[in-house]
């Protein structure tokens, strides 16, 4: 018994080692099948026999008399023991050719039709079919008569073979008769399969028991292989039929064997295991459903992407992107900061930090005052001034100080971690495949991006798809030659020599509008204006807005291919912005200096105020403790930090709102006009001068990163700064996607999403250094103001930390500390450091090389089999030539031995067996031995045909009538079984 | 198949989730959108077929130059007419999916840029498939002699056997060094 079930199991895993399931697998999983079960020992067949005897001679009369009557053998028949008729099929192979024959058949045909149905394979359904027209005709088979009792005689030659012989060698043996068999008639097939069906589960559990250790090992593997082809059905280029089909018959085998090897003993836990792991599959499959499903956004975006294809998505999926970050950022100052002070902190007007000076009073609630973010909108906790230098707040003991240092400097590091691991992520998806010589492949074969399916983007992708087309055509050509080199060269050099121009013009007017509003503001900015107040921003805004297209006239110029034309236009904008954004913090900077200075003073002002104060009060004669003053009218430094987060908020504020007035203006009212205005008007304002606009991809996103630097930097200053910019990318989002959707045409200029997708994370990267670069260098370097703000009164922002240690953690913690932080420990770590980085930098290159290495070397090995491939298929070709020369030779000479009926019956059989060869062509040389036997009593014993009783056929005899194909193979050439034996 | 029932029933959406690339949100709606498209006579046979033209309506798909050998490498219909069973449909909205895996994408694309059907790409698929991509106006369209140039070119990178053709492993080989071949290879209900 063991080692037909070790054959079993090393059957099926090499049926799953088949690349492909066809059809004829199916066949010979029910061949593997029945060989298991065929090969039982024969002690207990011969005890079961005796059995089935009495039970058959109870019932012969009636199954003699009515062939289509025997349903009544059915209950009988149930209550037999399981094991029983599981058996059955083989024995009536061995048992004495009898009326019983008949019978087992019909009941098998019974049990067919009732539990037939778990193989619903198209196969069978053509069974039943037949199997049905077949009772009606009443009309045994004479090829079936004949075949049977030869068949029978193999059986039995087979099974009296020594069963003593070594295992592997066995092994071998059954695969042979497996083979060979399936040659055999189809009566067996049918046993087989039903059995295969309906003994499901108590026959494998009793089998099971009686394996070995290692077979059970085997039959797990078959489990899991199966469970692997579950696992990775989908990812199979098949139709959905055969893919369900598939599926289902490795459920059924799973849950077959699975369930069984749970049964045994000491299995439980394996079977609880794999529920548990069926249940986690599930649970994490709607997981992940439910996860789709709460990614905002994801179907405007997809609508979007469906409209003008996947580069103006990318902008979209970038803006998401950074609306999470932004909710981090917005969690961290929120929950952190802003909630404890608000809650917990001293109230609104308990001391002069948290009042609006005397003089300000008046217009405090101003709405101008407050879109400028001054009045009650300053003394708040919307900014940094408004916080107390109270070590702890509340019944938490709430830290303040402390959290508001310590989430300073979380958002820098949380962002620096967040986009380097997005960067690294994006660059192991590209798989660093730099390999550019396929360009004109990868042209055709991947430039349609099948998202589009909007019959402009589509007219705008063809003619770019033709334009790069003709444009690598004409550069493969003309690669070497440059006819004026000259021009162009001179042309560039100017271009960038405007470009620079711009860019330190631009600089200079920053310079000079920062200057000028520090002036008005120490001129008090009441005197002033709506322009005079917003000039900076305005400004800024307006240079963001202009210089990008005057560099976009400036590069016509320079006559780039568009690809590199788009990097240097970006690179120039880059380098605006960042001008602009560091002649901005300059410009803050002085004015940083310039308070610290009236700081200076209105400190020394303070102490006279104060010795003021006290004499006035002693000559009133009231005691020293009693005296108050409204916390309005103390007088109170300028607190540069406060005014520092002002301006970014300014800065923000002003840009969200230029974005959105050229979105109404650039886009949607050039809309309109061009829509409405185009019916009366003298030329075509669709396609002519105005248009409608494009979608700037590049430009947003830089405009995106640049409002992202400047939340980092201002952040510190002003911890409103994450929520604010979370409401504008929020709102954005909304805006953008209906702007783009209503009233911007698809662009032109082919702009690569996934190429491009790292290069803005780069520039986000590079931002967020620069952006912090300042942001540290005020922290680190400049005294915080004496009276206002969370660090007041510590010559040092980073003293919140010392003293934390000192007072909070015990001595021993603090001496630790201050060692670590000594430049003789902290030196060498950082040496460290540099060096690791070197470290895995070249290993990383070497293993990048040794990844080329390996590439190569595959490449040639796959050439190389190809061409081994060519030369084997060209001598088995050959080969195959000989013995189909053989086999009509022999052909001829059998054909007038045998009966006409026979040799068709064997030639439909041996197109089985040809099947089987295909699946298995090693084993060709092991049925040899086998065939013989078989073959040749295949034609002997004439006695049978006169015993057989007619019966109605067997269903499945159907496939096999002689003249009717049964396997799609078998309109290959045929190979009778004979040339096997050559 | 249930195709033709008003809902999924439940054993087999959560067949269809295990067999594709698709989320359950997906197939249902890749249902919705599909009994959309079937007539109302078309509802009482037992596996709807959506003929190719009904097909072809859908917005995602009307602009796709490749529309109609999309529609034949999908299609399971033994006459070869293009039409789709909603099993077809949900294999093609699996093998354009987001999450489908690069190897389903370039077989499948193999075969739609496989025009005959030969399982090589030889030089008439690849003038076809120049011609879909530059679309059908006369002034868009390649010359011969541009035309020669470019195949010449793209059978010189493509085809490492040099056997005059691209074979399903060379395009294979080819497309998985694209970076962006994955992220448009998509179609989204």
């Amino acid at each position: 018994m063991d080692n037909n079930h070790s054959v079993f199991i090393y059957e099926q895993c090499r049926f799953f080692s088949d690349a492909e399931f066809e059809d004829e697998d199916s066949n010979y999983y029910r061949d593997t099948d029945r060989e298991a079960k065929r090969r039982r020992p024969k002690e207990k067949k011969t005890r079961e026999r005796k059995e089935r005897e009495k039970k058959r001679s109870a019932k012969n009369g009636e199954s003699n008399g009515k062939a289509g009557n025997n349903v009544r053998g059915q209950p009988e028949e149930e209550q037999r023991g399981r094991k029983g008729r599981r058996r059955r099929g083989k024995e009536e192979e061995k048992a004495p050719v009898d009326g019983g024959d008949e019978e087992v058949d019909r009941e098998v045909q019974k049990r067919r039709k009732t539990r037939g149905n778990r193989k619903a394979t198209k196969h069978l359904k053509e069974e039943k079919e037949e199997e049905n027209s077949n009772h009606k005709r009443q009309r045994p088979s004479k090829a079936e008569k004949d075949m049977k009792p030869s068949q029978r005689k193999t059986k039995k030659k087979e099974e009296d073979e020594p069963e003593k012989i070594d295992k592997g060698r066995k092994k071998r043996k059954v695969k042979v008769e497996t083979s060979s068999e399936s040659s055999d008639s189809s009566e067996e097939e049918e046993s087989s399969e039903e059995e295969d069906g309906d003994d499901g589960e108590e026959g494998t559990e009793a089998v099971l028991g009686a394996l070995t250790p290692e077979e059970l090992e085997k039959l797990k593997e078959a489990v899991d292989e199966r469970k692997k082809l579950i696992g990775t059905i989908r990812a199979k280029p098949w139709a959905m039929k055969k893919k369900l089909q598939t599926l289902r018959e490795s459920q059924e085998f799973v849950e077959k064997y699975e369930g069984a090897l749970g049964k045994g003993r000491g299995r439980k836990l394996y079977a609880y295991k794999v529920m548990m792991r069926k249940k986690w599959m599930k649970f994490q499959r709607d997981f992940e459903n439910f996860k789709t499903a709460c990614i905002p956004w994801e179907m405007k975006i997809k609508d979007i992407e469906s409209h003008f294809g996947s580069s103006v998505a990318s902008y979209f999926i970038f803006l998401r992107w950074m609306y999470g970050v932004n909710m981090i950022l917005f969690g961290l100052t929120f929950g952190l900061v802003m909630v404890p002070e608000a809650l917990m902190g001293r109230p609104y007007g308990s001391i002069p930090r948290k009042t609006v000076p005397r003089a300000d009073e008046a217009g405090a609630m101003d709405f101008a005052v407050l879109w400028d973010f001054g009045g009650y909108a300053k003394y708040s906790v919307l900014f940094y001034g408004y916080y107390n230098n109270q070590r702890t707040i509340g019944w938490l003991k709430f830290r303040l100080p402390l959290s508001y240092f310590l989430v300073g400097v979380g958002i820098v590091a949380y962002s620096y971690m967040v986009v380097i691991r997005t960067m690294a992520r994006n660059a192991n998806e590209q798989g660093g495949g730099d390999e550019t010589n396929y360009n004109f492949s990868w042209k055709l074969f991947t430039s349609w991006d099948y998202l589009i399916g909007n019959p402009e983007t589509a007219d705008n992708k063809f003619a770019s798809i033709t334009t790069s087309f003709k444009e690598a055509i004409v550069e493969e050509q003309e690669s070497r030659k440059d006819d004026n080199i000259h021009l162009t060269r001179f042309l560039r050099v100017l271009a960038n020599f405007l470009v620079l121009c711009c860019l330190a013009g631009s600089g200079y007017l920053i310079y000079f509008v920062v200057r000028r509003s520090q002036k008005f503001a120490l001129d008090g900015l009441e005197n002033y204006g709506w322009w005079e107040r917003n000039e900076v921003n305005m400004v800024m805004s307006l240079l963001g807005m202009f210089c990008p297209m005057l560099f976009d006239v400036i590069s016509s110029l320079e006559n780039y291919h568009p690809r590199i034309a788009l990097q240097w236009q970006l690179g120039r904008i880059f380098a605006l912005f960042l001008g602009n954004l560091y002649t901005f913090i300059i410009a803050l900077m002085d004015e940083i200096n310039l308070k610290r200075k009236e700081e200076e003073t209105v400190k020394f002002n303070m102490t006279a105020w104060q010795a003021s104060l006290y004499n006035g009060t002693i000559g009133d004669n009231v005691t020293l403790s009693s005296i108050t003053v409204d916390p309005a009218d103390v007088p109170r430094g300028p607190c540069w930090e406060t005014m520092v987060g002002q301006e970014f908020v300014r800065l923000i504020i002003s840009d969200t709102m230029t974005t959105y007035v050229t979105l109404l203006i650039g886009d949607f009212l050039r809309a309109l006009i061009v829509r409405f205005l185009n019916y009366c008007w003298c030329w075509d304002l669709e396609y002519g001068f105005p248009s409608y606009s494009e979608f700037d991809v590049s430009g947003n996103v830089l405009g995106l990163i640049f409002n992202q630097g400047m939340i980092w930097m201002g952040a510190f200053y002003a911890p409103c700064l994450p929520a604010l910019n979370l409401l504008r990318l929020h709102v954005s989002m909304y805006l953008q996607c209906w702007a783009v959707m209503c009233c911007n045409v698809p662009q032109e200029r082919v702009f690569k999403a996934s190429g491009s997708n790292n290069f803005y994370m780069a520039m986000l990267l590079v931002i967020l250094f620069l952006s912090t670069l300042p942001a540290i260098y005020t922290i680190v370097s400049i005294p915080p103001s004496f009276d206002c703000g969370p660090f007041s009164g510590k010559s040092r922002m980073f003293d919140v930390i010392q003293e934390t240690l000192e007072t909070d953690f015990p001595a021993w913690f603090g001496k630790v500390f201050s060692y670590a932080s000594n430049p003789g420990l902290v030196l060498p770590f950082i040496l460290l450091m540099v060096l690791a980085i070197y470290y895995l930098n070249s290993t990383s290159k070497s293993y990048k090389q040794a990844n080329l290495d390996l590439k190569k070397k595959l490449q040639t090995q796959n050439e190389e089999n190809k061409k081994k491939n060519k030369t084997a298929a060209l001598k088995a070709a050959n080969d195959l030539e000989e013995a189909r020369n053989a086999v009509s030779l022999l052909q001829q000479q059998q054909s007038n031995n045998n009966a006409s009926k026979q040799d068709d019956r064997r030639l439909d059989s041996s197109q089985q067996n040809r099947q089987q060869a295909d699946n298995r062509p090693n084993y060709r040389e092991t049925r040899h031995t086998a065939h013989p036997a078989k073959s040749h009593c295949g034609h002997s014993d004439p006695r049978r045909h006169i015993d057989r009783s007619p019966t109605p056929r067997r269903p499945g005899m159907s496939g096999y009538l002689p003249g009717l194909p049964h396997h799609p193979a078998s309109k290959v050439p045929r190979h009778p079984h004979i040339h096997l034996q050559e | 198949m249930g195709a033709t029932a008003s809902q999924l029933p439940k054993d087999l959406l959560s067949e269809y989730q295990e067999l594709t690339f698709l989320t359950k949100q997906e197939i249902l709606l890749a249902h919705k959108r599909f009994t959309e498209l079937v007539t109302r006579e078309g509802r009482t046979s037992a596996v709807t077929r959506v003929p190719m033209e009904k097909i072809l309506t859908l917005p995602e798909l009307k602009s796709n130059p490749f529309r109609k050998r999309i529609c034949h490498v999908f299609s399971t219909s033994e006459l070869k007419d293009g039409s789709l069973t909603f099993e077809d449909f949900l294999d093609l909205l699996s093998a354009f999916s987001d999450s489908a895996t690069l190897e389903i994408k370039s077989h499948y694309a193999f075969r739609i840029f496989d025009f005959d059907d030969d399982g090589t790409l030889d030089q008439g698929d690849l003038e076809k498939l120049v011609n879909c991509l530059t679309g059908d106006t006369e002034d868009t369209r390649l010359t011969t002699e541009e035309m020669r140039q470019l195949i010449s070119n793209i059978l010189e990178e493509s085809d490492i056997d040099k056997d005059g053709t691209v074979n399903l492993s060379e395009f294979q080989h080819v497309i998985s060094r694209s970076p962006d071949f994955v992220s448009s290879f998509k179609i989204v209900l």
